[in-house]
């Protein structure tokens, strides 16, 4: 296990856009972890004389309509979008890992269910369905998570059924269990091993699809609660005062473009690494 | 008689993580004028290379660090862009192997084979009139409605009788056969190769014959060049090749099975041992390693021994005919 | 074919209902009076205990949901009662501008994804191909409202080429097509880098395929066979990819309608989100799936047609 990240690691360093991306990532979590320390100001402080002051030494990317430090700001939301993008991602792969191996392995009326129930998820559009639900539910991260998590476990489902039927008659398994091996030998021997692979590639594609819906319900109001720090919310004020005060969009949408482009290369690249057939699929 | 097609000394390497691939080592190949030349060899002996390589088209990969190709008297090596897309289809063409996948799937017969006649004068009409009468020469019922089929709806049968006519559209003088009738049955196959012997009568083109069926080969070619890994070890009249082989691989592939001269064989008979790596050749006769006759000369290249007229085997020990 | 037609559509259908008949369940239960949700905040005690006599709210949800599709199926989506007008007056007066917002993102993603993608397909490996590999993946990565809010600054606030509010004059449709442009643009973009690498892939494939190697042999023009041979065969998955794409189109088109102030199915359910309007919310979900599952049977039907491979045999 060692040798194969040691080797999978060596490949990815030999790819610039891979080491680029993970110089980001690597960015990206350094500072929503240390946020509090590296912070210049109180992100939640305001500073009424300072209002829409432009970027300079002591506002190193301006302030906001409040007199909020951007920056500080920007460092606190990063922390909201990983925090959020990581709960959502495991919750729905966790879900979809389940669904999607009880149809592999069930009977025939359970799989085309299952398949008809993913079919049924996906023809939500994510925002519109956010909207939807945004009108029922309290505005919080909770609700984030659960538009995500609805959104988006189908989809692991679909890659796990389909890995997993493919495995569940090869030959190689097919003699473990004439050999009486237990099904949970099986699954845990020989499925999941073989259904993780894709399964890590779609989650790390879905990182940055998660960030970005995170930002978008918070922009329209819906996401992180009133006066939290998001960068959707950053990019709202930004709208707001798109004619007057230019930077706080530019600067709101700076960490966000960032972040996807670094997990979505990334995706990318393991990937390739990991299964160079799927780079034809898609 | 005067040569159709004329290959000389040719070599076709390829560029591979290992070194060069010698697909294709010093080649000679004579097709007269309405001749017809069989070619044969088990699979990975540089058949598809060599017609790749006549029709200019070899992957990106490919060079041919020696060796000549002649077309009626010019090279084709040296050959423009433009004179080549004027030669192929025009005066070369082919009927490749595979007719299940060697048709555009989603273009109409019609289309395709309107298309390939782009440098004529006329309508469009002209053309698919010239394109139908085409369809009903090689035996295609309802040759006019049969333009606006798509390749999927026809068997594959019909298919190759689409491709041979799509290869003869044009007149051109010299036709090859890419193993035609590897993906058929063995009444298609009779059927097919009879329509190729009636077109090249009509046609008066030279036809280059590929194939693994030792028996087609006999049936229709005059001459044959067999193949091993690359080089053209014996070369002679059909009767002379198959009743007195002087290559020892020749004899093996004949020996093997002899039931093959009759028989449909999807395959050569397999003899022992297996192809040598073309990155790393064995010095001296290729067929060495596989070979109970070798002695210590044969690590020193064979010549072209001349067994009996134009008969001749590429071996050191090869026995001259005595009749 | 037309079976396989026709199973299509039995499964949208199907799918159309369970996926409303989900959320409708959800509206009427999780708010916990679905008079509210049905009447509006401001209808008073009287008007609630009439409607939930009407409405049969007592019932077993199976029957209230057995009703509620009676109504719709009777052309009845309830009450708008912001604008005190019937909930589809409201929906399918702001369709049009989301169906032109999405048509619009399917002609810049399928325009310049195609010349994209056959451009590098067809000088694979050199550095224009590298660079619009890196951009295609740069495309799909760039969250869309981003996008939108970005050409907003650059386009309109700063270098004022296009318009910042509005869909245009109504009937000038010049107009129209101007302040479409922008919107569709920032929505179709994502696009453009999921076409682009399909057909790129898909091209490639088809390079290998057979019958390019006779369509070369017979001396074609390499520009008929890359293009013409080729292509033809190449766009057949980005059909596809764009049909299922317009759930995440209308996704976008939420927030192209924000950022430009424009009237459309997602300005529609954010307004009536923030009034507490659920009956509009409803009755714009139910059209906003009906679309985007109608879209994806339709590309879906339309590669089977194109396809012909696809024809007898289904
Ligand atoms: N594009 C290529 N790159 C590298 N090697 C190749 C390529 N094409 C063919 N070869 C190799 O060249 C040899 C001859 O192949 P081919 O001409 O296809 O033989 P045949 O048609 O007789 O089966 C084989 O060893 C094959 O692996
Ligand atoms: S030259 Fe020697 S090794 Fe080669 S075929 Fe003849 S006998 Fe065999
Ligand atoms: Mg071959």
């Amino acid at each position: 296990m060692s040798a194969f990240r040691h080797t999978l690691m060596g490949r990815l360093l030999a790819d610039p856009l891979a080491v680029f991306a993970m110089a980001i990532i690597a960015l990206l979590v350094v500072s929503a972890l240390l946020a509090d320390v590296i912070a210049p100001h109180d992100p939640s402080a305001m500073n009424l004389a300072d209002r829409f002051a432009s970027p300079s030494a002591t506002y190193w990317m301006g302030t906001d309509n409040l007199g909020r430090d951007t920056f500080s700001r920007l460092l606190q939301g990063g922390r909201i979008a990983l925090y959020v993008a990581l709960t959502a991602v495991s919750i729905a792969g966790l879900i979809g890992l389940i669904l999607g191996m009880l149809a592999g392995f069930g009977p025939r009326w359970l799989d085309n269910a299952l398949l008809f129930f993913f079919d049924t998820l996906r023809a939500y559009p994510t925002i519109i369905l956010a909207l939807a639900l945004a009108a029922l539910m309290p505005r919080g991260l909770g609700t984030v998570i659960i538009v995500v998590v609805i959104t988006s476990f189908a989809e692991y489902g679909r890659v796990v059924r389909t890995q997993t039927l493919s495995l569940k008659n090869a030959e190689f398994i097919l003699a473990e269990r004439a050999m009486g091996a237990s099904f949970a030998r099986i699954v845990f021997h020989h499925i999941l091993p073989n259904v993780l692979g894709p399964f890590f590639i779609l989650a790390a594609m879905n990182l940055p699809v998660v960030i970005t819906i995170e930002a978008g319900m918070s922009f329209l109001g819906i996401g992180v609660p009133p006066g939290t720090p998001s960068w959707g919310a950053t990019l709202k004020d930004g709208f707001d005062y798109i004619r007057t005060t230019p930077w706080i969009l530019l600067s709101g949408g700076l960490p966000l473009i960032l972040a996807t482009l670094g997990f979505t290369f990334l995706g990318e690249a393991l990937r390739d690494q990991l299964d160079p057939r799927l780079r034809k699929t898609r | 008689m005067s040569e159709a097609l004329k290959v000389e000394d040719l070599s076709v390497h390829y560029d591979t993580r290992e070194g060069a691939l010698q697909a294709l080592r010093d080649v000679s190949i004579t097709v007269p004028e309405g001749g017809i030349v069989g070619v044969v060899g088990e699979s990975g002996c540089g058949k598809s290379t060599l017609i790749n390589a006549l029709l200019q088209l070899l992957p990106e990969n490919a060079t041919i660090p020696a060796g000549r190709i002649t077309l009626q008297g010019e090279d084709v090596t040296r050959a423009g862009t433009r004179r080549l897309r004027q030669m192929r289809g025009q005066e070369i063409s082919v009927v490749f192997q595979d007719p299940m996948t060697s048709l555009n799937p989603v273009l109409s017969i019609g289309r395709q084979m309107r298309d390939i006649q782009y440098r004529q004068q006329g309508s469009r009409a002209a053309k698919d009139s010239r394109s139908a009468a085409m369809l009903g020469r090689v035996g295609i019922p309802d040759p006019v409605g049969k333009l606006a089929a798509y390749p999927h709806e026809l068997s594959g049968g019909m298919r190759q009788r689409v491709a041979i006519a799509m290869a003869a559209l044009m007149r051109p003088r010299v036709l090859i056969a890419d193993e035609p009738t590897t993906a058929l049955d063995a009444t298609l196959e009779v059927q097919i190769i009879e329509l190729l012997k009636e077109l090249q009568q009509e046609i008066g083109c030279a036809i280059l014959f590929i194939s693994h069926h030792l028996g087609v080969i006999a049936e229709l070619c005059d001459r044959v060049v067999v193949m091993y890994a690359g080089v053209a070890v014996e070369e002679g009249p059909v009767a002379d090749v198959f009743l007195r082989p002087g290559h020892p691989y020749t004899i093996k592939l004949i020996e093997c099975d002899p039931g093959k001269l009759k028989e449909k064989v999807t395959d050569l008979p397999s003899i022992p041992g297996s192809l040598p790596d073309l990155t790393d050749p064995p010095a001296g006769c290729i067929f060495r390693p596989r070979c109970d006759r070798a002695t210590e000369i044969c690590a020193t290249p064979p010549p072209r021994k001349g067994l009996n007229g134009a008969h001749w085997a590429a071996c050191h020990h090869a026995k001259v005919d005595k009749a | 074919m037309l079976r396989y037609t026709f199973q299509r559509i039995v499964l949208a259908l199907a799918i159309v209902f369970f996926a409303i008949s989900a959320l409708y369940t959800v509206m009427i239960t999780l708010p916990g009076d679905p008079t509210t949700v049905l009447l509006g905040p401001r209808a008073t005690a009287e008007i609630r205990a009439d409607f939930r006599e009407r409405m049969g709210l007592d019932n077993p949800i199976h029957v209230q949901i057995a009703h509620f599709w009676g109504r719709i199926l009777s052309g009845d989506m309830g009450t708008d009662f912001n604008r005190n007008r019937p909930v589809a007056d409201s929906v399918f007066s702001a369709l049009p501008h989301t169906v032109a917002l999405v048509f619009g993102a399917i002609f810049w993603s399928a325009s310049l994804g195609i010349l994209l993608g056959a451009f590098s397909a067809d000088n694979r490996g050199s550095w224009l191909d590298r660079i619009s590999g890196v951009l295609s993946v740069a495309f799909i990565a760039a969250p869309s409202f981003v996008v939108a809010l970005y050409s907003l600054l650059v386009f309109s606030v700063w270098l004022r080429w296009f318009p910042t509010i509005g869909a245009g004059e109504p009937g000038d449709i010049m107009s129209r097509l101007y302040h479409l442009a922008l919107p569709s643009f920032a929505i179709g973009l994502a696009w453009v880098g999921y076409v682009a690498r399909i057909v790129r892939a898909s091209m490639l494939e088809a390079l290998g395929e057979n019958y390019i190697r006779t369509a070369r042999a017979f001396g074609l023009p390499r520009r008929t066979v890359i293009y013409n041979y080729a292509l033809r065969v190449a766009i057949l998955p980005a059909v596809q990819v764009l049909g299922v794409g317009i759930g995440g189109m209308l996704s976008s088109a939420v927030f192209a309608e924000i950022v430009f102030s424009r009237p459309g199915l997602g300005s529609l359910i954010y307004d009536s989100v923030s009034g507490r309007n659920y009956p509009v919310v409803m009755g714009a979900m139910l059209v906003a799936i009906g679309f985007f599952v109608t879209c994806a049977l339709i590309a879906d039907l339309i590669n089977a047609a194109l396809d012909p491979r696809h024809r007898s045999q289904r």
